[in-house]
């Protein structure tokens, strides 16, 4: 007991780390990807959706086999420098690929009516843009972006598959010695988190509710 | 002299033109109404006016001055001409930012412009709230001061049209449009609109109306233009156009909207 549990929460530790640092690159990353696979530049446009399409077209665990190893096979000089930043570094490049689509969604379906009404107000593009349609896509993103991010969550252990000790390959380890109940355990973690995830969702769209967008 | 005359004026879509050389003017405190079925190139002619379509030809011109003048390519600069304040434009679904309250769209365009100015800077709070009086009072003047705290979702389509006539008056356009403003309305909410619509008349508001009221379309406005498939089929005093149209075609028009319902 008093050896599972700080093994647990040092393996939880990672899970956490890999998590909120997914999101703070991948939030951002995703708009850039966004606005690739929107622009009128055609090239640009082509390989943004492609890439979208491969990225949530393949399993992330294979994403995170090829991140880790492939780079090495091929001497690549860029390599990941741990396990956890190659695992990193898939996290991200997947979430972004999919918040892109969220935001993508969420902005195609303000109506042109919206723009149009700023425009002959005489507002300009970004006063239209930060005054009038980010609220609007936020308030409509938000319940796609909470499923994503409680999915994060969960994702996070597949990081295992290259060797990061996060919390369920910690609690494997006792598994192998007998000891199945820190395994399920590991259970009640994420359950807490996501838990803490879906009340601050919850907060966010309560405080949207005062408009219908 | 004229406010506003609109000389040849053409839209072209691809292959398909829309609007085909109309031409009308309108004098100060004068209301114009522009008639004609649905997909005849009303609403396209506003769009032309208010800068969200660039004319493929002719001439806008404001007090004698050239606004737009398709002959000369480096006149036209759609930024340029929304932010003139030449003109306001009422939406046939409203529009309303459903973020923000009553007041606030009424406010907001104004407010984001005054920001361009220094006394804003010097004297925000009394600007602001200056803005903001004045806001009320225009929203006052449609009936509504009493919801001026209210989401548009919170309204009814009448009272969400008459907030969108108050935003479109807070930036006191020169001329103010209305594409068929009572359109997306049901029956027993158009007339709150109109009432407003017709306040406005008496008061003098430079306004041009697309609309399929005939009635209240002679009633208000002093011209009438009848627009089929794009071009202006006959111009003249609203009471000869719709009472005593010269044309077959307005006549046909006419005839189809005029059945008693």
């Amino acid at each position: 007991m008093n050896v599972v549990l700080p093994s647990l929460l040092d393996g939880f530790v990672l899970n956490i780390r890999l998590f909120v640092t997914t999101l703070l690159l991948s939030v951002p990353l995703g708009l850039v990807i966004m606005y690739g696979s929107m622009t009128k530049i055609l090239p640009i446009r082509w390989v943004s959706r492609l890439f979208v399409w491969i990225i949530r077209g393949t399993p992330l665990m294979l994403q995170l086999i090829i991140v880790m190893y492939v780079p090495g096979l091929l001497r690549w000089p860029i390599q990941a420098k741990s396990r956890m930043g190659a695992a990193l570094a898939a996290f991200v490049i997947n979430y972004a690929a999919y918040f892109s689509e969220i935001y993508r969604g969420g902005i195609e379906s303000i109506s042109v009516g919206q723009y149009e009404a700023g425009q002959v107000l005489g507002m300009t593009r970004p006063q239209v843009f930060f005054r009038v349609v980010l609220l609007q896509v936020v308030k409509r993103v938000t319940p796609a972006m909470s499923n994503e991010v409680i999915t994060l969550v969960k994702d996070t252990s597949l990081a295992r598959i290259i060797g990061v000790t996060e919390i369920i390959m910690s609690a494997d380890r006792f598994t192998k010695q007998g000891l199945i109940w820190p395994l399920f355990t590991t259970g009640l973690f994420f359950l807490a988190f996501s838990g803490l995830l879906t009340i601050l969702f919850r907060y966010a769209e309560d405080r949207m509710d005062f408009f219908r967008a | 002299m004229s406010v506003l005359v609109v000389e040849n004026l053409s839209k072209r879509f691809d292959s398909l033109e829309v609007v085909r050389g109309v031409g009308f003017s309108l004098n100060r405190g004068e209301s114009l109404a522009i008639i004609g079925s649905s997909g005849s190139g009303k609403t396209t002619l506003l769009r032309c006016l208010n800068g969200l379509e660039t004319p493929s030809a002719g001439r806008i011109l404001i007090n004698g001055q050239k606004l737009f003048d398709a002959d000369d390519p480096h006149s036209e600069n759609l930024k340029r001409r929304r932010a003139s304040r030449h003109f306001g434009l009422v939406f046939q679904s409203f529009i309303l930012f459903p973020q923000y309250t009553a007041l606030e769209n009424v406010t907001l365009a104004v407010e984001l412009n005054a920001r361009k100015s220094p006394e804003y800077r010097a004297n925000r709070r009394e600007t602001i709230a200056s803005i903001k009086k004045t806001g009320l009072a225009i929203l006052d003047s449609v009936g509504l001061a009493a919801k001026a705290g209210a989401y548009p979702h919170q309204l009814s389509g009448g009272q969400q049209q008459r907030v969108a006539i108050a935003r479109a008056l807070a930036r006191d356009p020169d001329i103010l449009c209305f594409d068929e403003p009572t359109s997306a309305l049901d029956p027993e909410l158009t007339g709150e609109v109109l009432n407003v619509i017709r306040g406005l008349a008496s008061r003098n508001t430079t306004m041009v109306i697309v609309t399929h009221e005939m009635d209240f379309a002679r009633q208000v406005a002093d011209n009438a233009l009848f627009i089929d498939n794009g071009a202006a089929i006959e111009y003249g005093s609203a009471d000869e156009v719709i009472s005593h149209p010269r044309e077959e075609r307005t006549r046909q028009f006419l005839e189809r909207y005029s059945q008693p319902t």
